[in-house]
């Protein structure tokens, strides 16, 4: 199975270890695994604005370079939901909607396509919390959304229970937003900074060694706000603890 | 046009800094209704089911809205109401002027309507010599505090127990330093009495109004629209085109969502049907538009016309939780206020889009299922495409599409990790002057390598495409 | 011709009815969560802030009146089975309900769901009786119960009285500080005498 890898450029210039992990673990479960050099951005951060305009340039490069590919796996919920969800700045060809359907972010795909049963080379033996990002919970269905009365599940969740050595410790507001929301947590700087700061201080009350997530945008938020505070802990992806490392 | 525009992240940000009091008891107390509204939804094992029929009840009125307006007129009046139509909120305020002054009423009593919020109905009748009492005590405060309602449901929830004991000193001379929730209620039971003997009219709104019968339904927890329509000689009632439902049997459903949402409650203590004036009383009813119909028309927005006004997605919104409810500077608040609001004023209420992280919270807990969320994201696209945005923002958003928009440009700046700040994250950094990423964060640290970089020197193979120079 | 604003909203509302019309949809009838009613009525009730009696006729119905508001100077009965010193019948203006100390009602069923009583115009003579009191008493008779909401409504008929009012407990609000208290603007206080 050829797959494209998508690395959103955030993950590209500040966490390239989660790109690498990513790119690691797909090869261990075998598959061919391209990286399209031209990629750049989804368009997400412009649409997200509502500038259709300036977005629309970034959404034709993004279906130039992941068309023909089985898969398009991105280690970003957010960005994934994006594609799959909102990705119509430009006129919908059969290539644009191919290229949008197919495209899925790396939990979904660990659990839904490739229905993983086991990472035997990962352990991890830290006290973690779980941080699944609101795109992906709401948009991509990675878990139930605590609001909406239906069965329990958690795929990031299902997987992590499959690493050797990692306790995860429930937060006592599970999926509330963390605040970063892109923009947001610039031009709403208080009211984001308080979110996180919110949401830091959750997981300290569990006692948290680790914040795992696969949305590496929320923790580079998170993250912020637990150094300015002076508050130890750490923030990585989930692919890094599903693969092993790099840490 | 630019001056006017409601300056919500700025709002929220007082509403955050002016002490370490009031944000976070707000955050709490909300967070805890949201808490009581998922206690209660999973104990009704159809809730899920309740909301889609909920929400296709309400579609199907609205796509029919013209034939129930009239079954419902028609059978108010063969009840003995008296029906007005007012096609805004001048028109509104008119005809509950009219009433009142054709019978020399100097005074009434009201209970909570945000559609006579909507109309600043209560001003105008004061600017006439009215005597206009708020009997819902959150609203009441917010009456005697000169605020409007900063929450649907709960009006005064931004304010401590000692703000009120502040309020109610002023007013109505209680000790200022008895803060005690029980003792502000008795206080403020005792002077509303008064005022309920005294007024000539009560006045409330309706959460629903059923057509095939002309009745209205109000829903309280405090009594006081029952007090309303019950003491003084005249009721007036002020209800929205969008509040119609074709059958008696729909309250069914639409009671079992509406406190169970709001508060986590079975329903309201009070839920209380008129049809037709009370013995020896009169019964005016106002049905007003006021934007709905236009609203109707939009393609995108008209299913924000399906809400019940019970606040659930204000108590779930965490921003909301973090700004209060007059942050967003408009009748309504919160995630629906953020896509009723810009249907009154676009150019005004133009940021209010922005003020969310689109997690999507609201649209899950919208007990008739309105797409809050994927509305607040259109309603970006209109206020970009209208050019509503800040000059900064479009600049920084312009500048980032050119570059995502071409590989060379977007990987030469950000190889080296000094230029990449000016590239990857400038969504984060745009605004420059303020720096405001880094007044409650670090900045995240660069990379030695991109990951690019990492691919290209031990992953690339020659038959992947030479990166274009 | 100028329309009036009646005719000008039908328009504008015809004008744009969205194209695509919804149909009515299909309510199930869902499957009953209470198997036994008159306890699932009490809890709820109770939840509610008001207090239940069972009183074994109506003459230990009067006697628990009496106790219960011993201090009570003014009480005013709509139902012709428990007594009280003011003549509802004989009340013009609903102001004279001002200084009642207890308001006696018989209702006309419960719901087991939530608690909840149904009271008409009729049963409460004067309709003031039910938010000028300081205490409600409530007669019902413990079989005339409904399961839920969607019974409930079955049950009532709109369009034969001009008010009718589902009351679950006491007057309520929580709008100081998110404390809930008793005796807002309607009654302090509500009993529910199954007899």
């Amino acid at each position: 199975m050829k797959v494209a890898l998508f690395i959103p450029c955030y993950i590209d210039a500040i966490y390239p270890e989660a790109g690498i992990a990513t790119y690691e673990l797909l090869e261990r479960f075998g598959l061919e695994v391209a990286y399209p050099l031209n990629q750049t951005c989804c368009g997400q951060p412009m649409a997200n604005e509502g500038d259709q305009e300036n977005s629309a340039a970034a959404e034709r490069l993004f279906v130039e370079n992941f068309s023909g590919y089985e898969y398009i796996i991105g280690p970003a919920g957010s960005c994934v939901k994006h594609v799959r969800h909102h990705l119509d700045a430009i006129p919908q060809t059969a290539a644009v909607t191919e290229v949008r359907t197919r495209t899925y972010e790396l939990v979904e795909f660990l659990h839904d396509i490739l229905q993983v049963e086991a990472f035997p080379w990962a352990y991890f033996r830290y006290k973690a919390s779980l941080h699944n990002s609101c795109s992906a919970i709401r948009g991509l269905h990675i878990a139930q959304p605590s609001e909406h009365m239906a069965p329990y599940y958690n795929k990031s969740e299902s997987l992590l229970k499959m690493v050797e050595g990692l306790e995860l410790v429930p937060l006592d507001r599970p999926d509330e937003c963390c605040g970063f929301g892109g923009t947001f947590c610039v031009t709403d700087e208080a009211v984001s900074a308080r979110m996180g700061l919110d949401k830091v201080h959750d997981y300290e009350r569990q006692r948290a060694e680790y914040v795992i997530s696969p949305d590496m945008s929320c923790l580079m938020h998170q993250q912020g706000i637990a150094r300015k505070a002076g508050i130890d802990m750490k923030f990585i992806h989930i692919a890094q603890v599903l693969n092993g490392g790099p840490f | 046009m630019a001056k006017q525009r409601v300056d919500v992240a700025g709002n929220a940000a007082s509403f955050i800094d002016q002490d370490d009091i009031h944000e976070p008891v707000h955050d709490k107390n909300l967070w805890a209704a949201r808490m009581k509204r998922d206690a209660a939804a999973r104990a009704v094992p159809e809730w899920e089911d309740l909301r889609t029929i909920a929400s296709l009840i309400k579609e199907h009125t609205l796509t029919h809205l013209d034939h129930y307006l009239e079954m419902f007129e028609a059978n108010a009046i063969k009840r003995g109401a008296k029906v007005y139509w007012a096609r805004d909120a001048a028109e509104h305020n008119q005809h509950v002027w009219e009433i009142l002054s054709a019978r020399n009423i100097d005074a009434i009593i009201k209970s909570k309507s945000m559609l006579q919020e909507e109309c600043g109905m209560t001003a105008f009748l004061e600017n006439r010599g009215i005597s206009v009492t708020e009997s819902d005590l959150g609203e009441r405060i917010q009456q005697l505090d000169n605020q409007p309602p900063s929450h649907i449901v709960m009006p005064a929830i931004h304010k401590t127990p000692a703000d009120i004991a502040g309020i109610f000193a002023k007013a109505i001379g209680t000790d200022p330093n008895n803060t005690d929730p029980h003792y502000l209620n008795e206080a403020m039971r005792a002077d509303a009495r008064k005022r309920f003997l005294k007024a000539g009219a009560g006045m409330t709104g309706a959460n629903f109004a059923i057509a095939e019968t002309g009745t209205f339904v109000v829903c309280t927890n405090e009594g006081n629209a029952d007090i309303g329509a019950s003491v003084p000689p005249v009721h007036i009632a002020s209800i929205g085109i969008e509040k119609l439902l074709p059958k008696v049997s729909d309250l069914g459903v639409f009671i079992r969502l509406l406190s169970r949402s709001a508060l986590g409650t079975l329903a309201t203590q009070y839920t209380s049907h008129f049809s037709g004036p009370r013995k020896g009383g009169e019964l005016h009813i106002i049905i007003t538009d006021n934007g709905r119909s236009k609203r109707l028309g939009l393609d995108d927005f008209w299913h924000s016309l399906k809400c019940i006004r019970c606040g659930a997605c204000m108590n779930t919104c965490p921003v909301y939780r973090r700004s209060g409810g007059l942050a967003y500077g408009a009748t309504y608040s919160g995630p629906i206020g953020i896509i009723l609001d810009p249907t009154f004023d676009e150019s005004k209420y133009s940021e209010l889009p922005y003020h969310s992280t689109l997690c999507g919270s609201c649209s899950e807990v919208c007990p008739v299922k309105i797409d809050i969320s994927d509305q607040i994201l259109k309603w970006r696209k209109v206020m970009a495409a209208k050019k509503y945005l800040p000059i900064s923002r479009r600049l920084a958003f312009g500048a980032a599409g050119k570059v995502f928009e071409h590989p060379t440009l977007f990987h030469g700046a950000e190889t080296a990790a000094s230029a990449a700040m000016k590239v990857t994250p400038h969504f984060l950094l745009y605004n420059r002057g303020l720096n405001p990423w880094g007044r409650h964060r670090e900045l995240p640290h660069f990379a030695k390598q991109t990951f690019r970089e990492w691919y290209l020197q031990y992953k690339q193979t020659d038959k992947d495409q030479e990166p274009q120079q | 011709m100028t329309l009036n604003p009646r005719e000008q909203i039908l328009d504008a509302v015809r004008h744009h009815l969205p194209t695509e019309k919804v149909d009515y949809p299909a309510v199930p009838v869902f499957q009953k969560t209470i198997s036994a009613m008159l306890p699932a009525f009490e809890a709820r009730l109770k939840e509610a802030g008001a207090t239940v009696h069972k009183p074994a006729d109506l003459a230990a119905a009067q006697a628990l009146l009496a106790q219960e508001h011993a201090d009570a100077k003014v009480i005013c009965s709509a139902t012709p089975d428990l007594q009280g010193n003011r003549d509802i019948h004989k009340v013009v203006n609903p102001h004279e309900l001002a200084d009642v100390d207890v308001g006696v009602i018989r209702a006309g069923f419960g719901v087991a769901e939530n608690g909840m009583v149904w009271l008409t115009q009729e049963d409460l003579v004067v309709n003031a009786l039910g938010f000028l009191s300081q205490h409600l008493v409530i007669l019902l008779k413990p079989t005339e119960l409904v399961a839920d909401m969607y019974d409930a409504y079955m049950r009532v008929h709109l369009e034969d009285t001009a008010y009718g009012c589902f009351m679950m407990g006491p007057s309520a609000t929580a709008d100081i500080g998110a404390v809930l208290v008793h005796g807002a603007q309607g009654a302090r206080s509500l009993s529910v005498y199954l007899v």
